[in-house]
């Protein structure tokens, strides 16, 4: 088990833990979270190596479990899991929606450490639910900014402002994460420009080490072939908006 | 010219690699990926008559040697899940329907259903330890063996296959009542009932508290099994337990069985595992001048050299 060593609040809904200790990963890949006696669920690393992390949206019963821990206590971590995001040519643009922007913080950091230019598409319902907005943009990445109401910046969805900015400049690949119905909407456009994509994706995950097929994605495991997923393979994704798997392994709509 | 080719209960497979159930198999996609890779058949994740979540997270822990899981049998239901057989079958190779169910008349029920949806052989789940009023639950006394074995096969042309416990004092006996009870053919074994306690949350890690021991842990209990089995029953014996390499695999023939599953051994190796236990049985057979699969059965009990 890990010791809490920073647990601050992002927005509203969405917290970072970060522990004790050292973990080697990159971004895109994911831990399982144990919070003993209550649950254990999958969730992207937002910061790696020494004081590692994970930034969570306090939605189910785990979260809020996870959200009541305080500084000095201890939770279980196993992982790092899964593959995660790569940088593919120099001039990035990369889009979060929500609580999807924890793993792509991390990644906007590393691309940028590559001598990569990023330039950012932050998605929220609020300028209050804006996350890694400072972040991202001390690491010196050109933000775009979108809320549902308005709030700050453009109004509307992500992949709007997306298609604006798609518009009027060249990009080399395309990085995505957040609803699935935001990454289904970006893979058109990328299909569209013929333009390189990674998207990191969710599935209900029980082991997340390859085995028990809940995460199954068109016979492809979440948990160990992606969460991030290269457009090729997006593209192949038949179920990918449609269906997902519930608890029992029964396709339900997405 | 050595080769992998199998017969059981009048399946044919092209070599004696099944994937076992619970692992990769909730999906007919899965099941395809799993055929793709070269097993020789598929045993699908047991199935009963509703909907079932399974237990809450955590449901495995990794271990040194082995993993411990306590899925609980999420399952969707035979009625959602005929579909997903119905595409596992397009992999071209056996597909085995796993069931389980708290009584012989649900069982059996689940068996007929199961052959309905296109199953070309039942495997009875008698041995999952960590459902309440499922597997290891029923099936680890010979009466209940035999009777649920009995009214299964009443109902179903295709072979039935006996998965057994090892959770009991003699599984050999559970074996002669599969046998007594007509079962084609039994597979052993399921995982060791077990149990991993974190220190410093001073509690049981998996929500279900006990769980199921699996991979190379197990697969010297596994083997012993088989071996005892061997003796005791006429009927084939499917092997499985902490399978994941050639010499694995020999060691559970050389016990007694005819096929191997193979589980947990997906963890670390992947799919591509079922290529390369057969690419390793075929090496050892034609170094030692075994000419098929079954000339191996057994060969590990005196006077069967």
């Amino acid at each position: 088990m890990v010791t809490i060593k920073e647990h601050r609040e992002e927005t509203p809904s969405i917290r970072t833990i970060r522990f004790d200790g050292k973990m080697q990963g990159v971004s895109g890949q994911f831990v399982m979270v144990w919070v003993p006696g209550v649950d254990e669920f999958p969730m992207s690393l937002s910061y790696v190596g020494e004081g590692f992390g994970i930034t969570y949206q306090m939605l189910g019963e785990g979260t809020k479990a996870l959200a009541a821990k305080k500084v000095g206590e201890k939770i279980g971590i196993r992982g790092p899991y899964g593959k995660g995001f790569s940088p593919h040519g120099k001039n990035l643009l990369v889009v979060g929606g929500g609580a999807g922007m924890a793993p792509l913080a991390l990644f906007a950091e590393e691309a940028i450490a590559h001598k990569c230019s990023v330039t950012l598409v932050i998605g929220a319902k609020t300028a209050k639910d804006l996350l890694f907005e400072t972040r991202t943009a001390t690491a010196g990445a050109k933000i775009n900014v979108s809320t549902d109401d308005g709030s700050k910046g453009f109004r509307g969805f992500a992949t709007e402002l997306t298609k604006a900015v798609i518009a009027r400049e060249g990009f080399d690949a395309l990085y995505a994460c957040g609803p699935e119905r935001m990454i289904v909407g970006l893979l058109g456009m990328a299909n569209e420009k013929g333009l390189p994509m990674q998207a990191s994706l969710e599935r209900m995950m029980k082991c997340g080490i390859g085995l028990c097929d809940s995460c199954s994605l068109d016979g492809k495991h979440v948990c160990t072939d992606g969460p991030v997923f290269k457009e090729n393979e997006l593209r192949n994704f038949v179920e990918l908006g449609k269906t997902k798997l519930d608890l029992t392994g029964r396709k339900v709509p997405v | 010219m050595s080769h992998l080719a199998v017969e059981i209960c009048g399946l044919r497979l092209k070599n004696p690699t099944m994937l076992a159930s619970g692992v990769f198999d909730e999906t007919g996609k899965s099941m395809l990926t799993i055929a793709r890779a070269g097993a020789g058949a598929i045993v699908t994740k047991s199935i009963g008559k509703e909907p079932r979540t399974g237990h809450q997270n955590p449901t495995v822990v990794e271990l040194q040697s082995g993993l411990l899981n306590a899925m609980g049998l999420p399952n969707p239901g035979i009625d959602a899940y005929s579909s997903e057989i119905r595409e596992a079958k397009l992999g071209g190779i056996p597909v085995i329907g796993s069931v389980f169910g708290g009584t012989e008349e649900e069982i059996a029920d689940l068996a007929k259903a199961m052959a309905a949806a296109g199953a070309d052989a039942v495997e009875l789940n008698l041995s999952c330890p960590h459902a309440k009023g499922y597997g290891a639950e029923i099936g680890s006394t010979a009466e209940r063996v035999e009777s649920i074995c009995r009214q299964s096969k009443r109902n179903v042309r295709v072979p039935v296959f006996a998965k057994l416990t090892p959770n009991t004092s003699s599984i050999a006996e559970l074996a002669r009542a599969a046998e007594k009870g007509g079962a084609d053919a039994v597979v052993a074994i399921n995982t060791l009932k077990a149990m991993a306690i974190s220190p410093e949350a001073r509690m049981p890690i998996l929500a279900n508290m006990y769980g199921g021991l699996s991979g190379p842990a197990i697969r010297p209990v596994g083997v012993r099994c088989v071996y005892e089995i061997f003796e005791a029953v006429k009927i084939p014996i499917i092997g499985a337990g902490g399978i994941g390499s050639g010499r694995d695999a020999l060691e559970y023939i050389m016990a007694g069985a005819r096929c191997v599953q193979v589980g947990t051994a997906l963890w670390t190796e992947g799919p591509e595992v079922f290529n390369k236990i057969c690419r390793e049985m075929l090496g050892f057979m034609e170094e030692n001048g075994f000419e098929s699969v079954t000339d191996m059965v057994g060969v590990a009990h005196p006077g069967r050299r």
